[in-house]
C-alpha cells in the first residue's frame, strides 16, 4: 500500500511538473512604449503571460532574441539593453550602454548582441549572456539600421556621414570593419534580405536607395531605384518608413515610399522599380506574411487607422481594415496564418485571420507599439 | 494681420471707420481668430499628439532621438516664433516635416507653450 502511495505521489508531481514547463516558441513580447513595459504574449491562445516593467524609455523601442528563444533582448531610446527572461517574466539583465539609442541585433551564433546608437554616435558590441561589453566601435555619427548577417558580421548605415559600415566579429577582440563611403545622402535605415546576401539603406536626403551584395563586397556599394519618385510634388514625411521586414515575395520587394502615398514595387533580378501601388498614406511598415502571399502595410500620422492587404500575385489592393487610431507595428505568427496589431489609440492588440482578414480577438495593452515573436531568433536580419 | 486686429479692438476707431471697412475687417476677423486658446478637448488631443507622436522621433521623455530634445531647459532660450516656425514650416535638410497641414498657427504656438512649460507630462 505504502508503495502504491509513493508510485502515485510520483506520478502526480510528474503530471504537475509537466503542467508547468513551458517551451517559447509561441511567445511573443509587446512593446508598451509610454509605460516603459512589455507584455508577454503566447500566441496560440491570445494570453498574456506577464508584463515586465522598468525597461526606461521605449519610445523606439525594438527586440531581438536568444537563439534559444528564452531571452528577448529590448533596446530602449534611453540606452537601456535589457535582457528579458520570457519563461520568468522578468529581467535578466540590464545595461544602459549609451545617451540615445536606436536598434540592435543579435550575431549568427547567438553570442555578441550589438546597439545602435545616435549618441555618442557609434555600435557597442555586448557578450549575450552577461552583458559585458566587448566591442565600442564609434562612428562620429548616429547610426541607423543595423543587421546581422552571415559570417558573424554586424552592418549598419551612418546617417550623418553617408557611409555604411560592415563588422566582422569572428575574432571578437578585434573586430574588422570595411567602410562604404559616399553611399546616398542620410541612410535612414536599413534590411537585410531574409538570405542574407543583400544589406539595403533607404536614403532620406535623396531619392533612391543604396545597395551592398555581401556575396561580393568588393564590388562595393550600388544605388537602386535611383531616382524614384523624383519631380513630383512630395508630401512631409509625417514618420519616417521603416524597412525592417522588407516585403520579399515572388522575386519582388514591396517597399515603402518616402513621402508618397505609395507602395513601390522592386524586381529583385534587375533592382529596378517594375510599379508603384497607390495606397491610403504614408507607409511606414510594409511587411509581406511569411508564405509571400500577401503584403500588409501600414501608415504614417494622420492616416494611421488604417492597414491595407496587397495581393502579391495581381499587385493589387484587396482589404482596407480599420483598426483604430495609432495602428503602430503588426506581427505575423510564425506561419503566417494571424497577424497581430498594435492598436495604441485604443491601448488594445487586435489579432486578425490573415486568410479572412477577419478580426479573431483582442487583448488589452498599454499603448502598445513593437511587437515581436519570438520565432524571430531563427531568421536573419531580426 | 495683427495691424487690422489691433485697430478692431478698439471701439472708438471702429466707429469711425466707413461700414464696408469694418465689414471687410469682420470678414478678416472671422477668418483669422485672434490667437485664441484651442478648446480644451483639442488641448486634451494636441497634448497627447506632443506625448505619443512628437515622442516617436524626439523620445517620450522629451530627451531627443532622431530629433533634438525637447526639454523646457533645452527650449529656454529658443523664441515662441521661432518654435512655432520649425513646427509649422519644419527644417528642410533634415526628418523634421512640417506640420501646417495638421494644425493651425494658434495651435502650435499654444504646444510650443506646453512644451516649454513641461506640461505635455502628466
Amino acid at each position: 500500500m505504502k508503495k502504491i502511495s509513493v508510485m502515485l505521489t510520483a506520478l502526480l508531481l510528474a503530471a504537475c511538473t509537466s503542467q508547468t514547463m513551458r517551451a517559447t516558441g509561441d511567445l511573443g513580447l509587446v512593446i508598451e512604449r509610454a509605460d516603459g513595459s512589455a507584455l508577454i504574449v503566447e500566441t496560440t491562445t491570445h494570453t498574456q503571460l506577464a508584463r515586465v516593467t522598468g525597461l526606461g524609455d521605449l519610445s523606439h523601442a525594438s527586440a531581438v532574441y536568444s537563439r534559444d528563444e528564452r531571452y528577448a533582448y529590448v533596446f530602449g531610446r534611453d540606452g537601456g539593453l535589457s535582457k528579458i527572461d520570457m519563461l520568468k517574466g522578468s529581467i535578466a539583465g540590464r545595461v544602459i550602454q549609451g545617451g540615445n539609442s536606436i536598434g540592435g541585433a543579435i550575431s549568427q551564433d547567438g553570442t555578441l548582441v550589438a546597439v545602435s546608437n545616435y549618441k555618442p554616435g557609434g555600435v557597442k558590441i555586448f557578450d549575450a549572456e552577461t552583458l559585458a561589453l566587448v566591442a565600442d566601435i564609434p562612428a562620429g555619427s548616429k547610426t541607423v539600421g543595423l543587421v546581422d548577417a552571415p559570417g558573424q558580421k554586424f552592418v549598419f548605415g551612418l546617417y550623418d556621414s553617408d557611409e555604411i559600415w560592415v563588422v566582422d566579429m569572428s575574432v571578437p577582440a578585434s573586430p574588422a570593419i570595411t567602410k562604404f563611403t559616399d553611399i546616398g545622402h542620410q541612410p535612414y535605415d536599413g534590411l537585410i534580405t531574409p538570405d542574407g546576401r543583400y544589406y539595403i539603406a533607404g536614403l532620406f536626403g535623396e531619392d533612391g536607395m543604396a545597395m551592398l551584395d555581401m556575396w561580393n563586397m568588393d564590388a562595393g556599394v550600388t544605388r537602386i531605384l535611383d531616382g524614384y519618385g523624383r519631380g513630383e510634388k512630395k508630401l512631409p514625411v509625417y514618420k519616417m518608413p521603416h524597412l525592417e521586414g522588407w516585403a520579399v515575395a515572388d522575386g519582388l520587394a514591396f517597399v515603402p515610399a518616402v513621402g508618397l502615398h505609395e507602395v513601390l514595387i522592386v524586381d529583385l533580378e534587375s533592382w529596378k522599380q517594375v510599379g508603384r501601388i497607390p495606397v491610403h498614406g504614408q507607409p511606414v511598415f510594409v511587411m509581406a506574411r511569411p508564405d509571400g502571399r500577401h503584403v500588409w502595410v501600414n501608415f504614417a500620422v494622420p492616416n494611421n487607422d488604417t492597414l491595407q492587404i496587397i495581393d502579391v500575385a495581381t499587385r493589387k489592393l484587396i482589404k482596407t481594415l480599420k483598426p483604430g487610431k495609432g495602428v503602430l507595428h503588426m506581427e505575423f505568427t510564425p506561419r503566417g496564418e494571424q497577424v497581430w496589431t498594435s492598436v495604441r489609440d485604443l491601448d488594445t492588440l487586435k489579432v486578425y485571420d490573415t486568410a479572412t482578414m477577419k478580426e479573431v480577438t483582442s487583448l488589452p495593452a498599454l499603448k502598445p507599439s513593437g511587437i515581436f515573436f519570438s520565432a524571430r531568433a531563427h531568421r536573419i536580419g531580426l | 494681420m495683427k495691424t487690422p486686429m489691433a485697430r478692431c479692438s478698439s471701439p472708438k476707431r471702429s466707429n469711425a471707420l466707413p461700414r464696408a471697412v469694418a465689414i471687410a475687417l469682420l470678414i478678416i476677423m472671422s477668418a483669422f481668430p485672434v490667437a485664441a486658446e484651442p478648446s480644451s478637448d483639442r488641448q486634451v488631443e494636441l497634448l497627447y499628439f506632443l506625448k505619443h507622436d512628437c515622442g516617436s522621433c524626439h523620445g517620450l521623455t522629451r530627451k531627443g532621438g532622431l530629433g533634438s530634445p525637447l526639454l523646457p531647459e533645452t527650449m529656454a532660450g529658443r523664441s515662441d516664433d521661432d518654435l512655432t516656425a520649425i513646427i509649422l514650416d519644419g527644417m528642410p535638410g533634415t526628418p523634421m516635416p512640417p506640420w501646417r497641414a495638421l494644425f493651425t498657427e494658434d495651435e502650435v504656438r499654444w504646444m510650443v507653450r506646453a512644451i516649454k512649460q513641461g506640461t505635455w507630462r502628466k
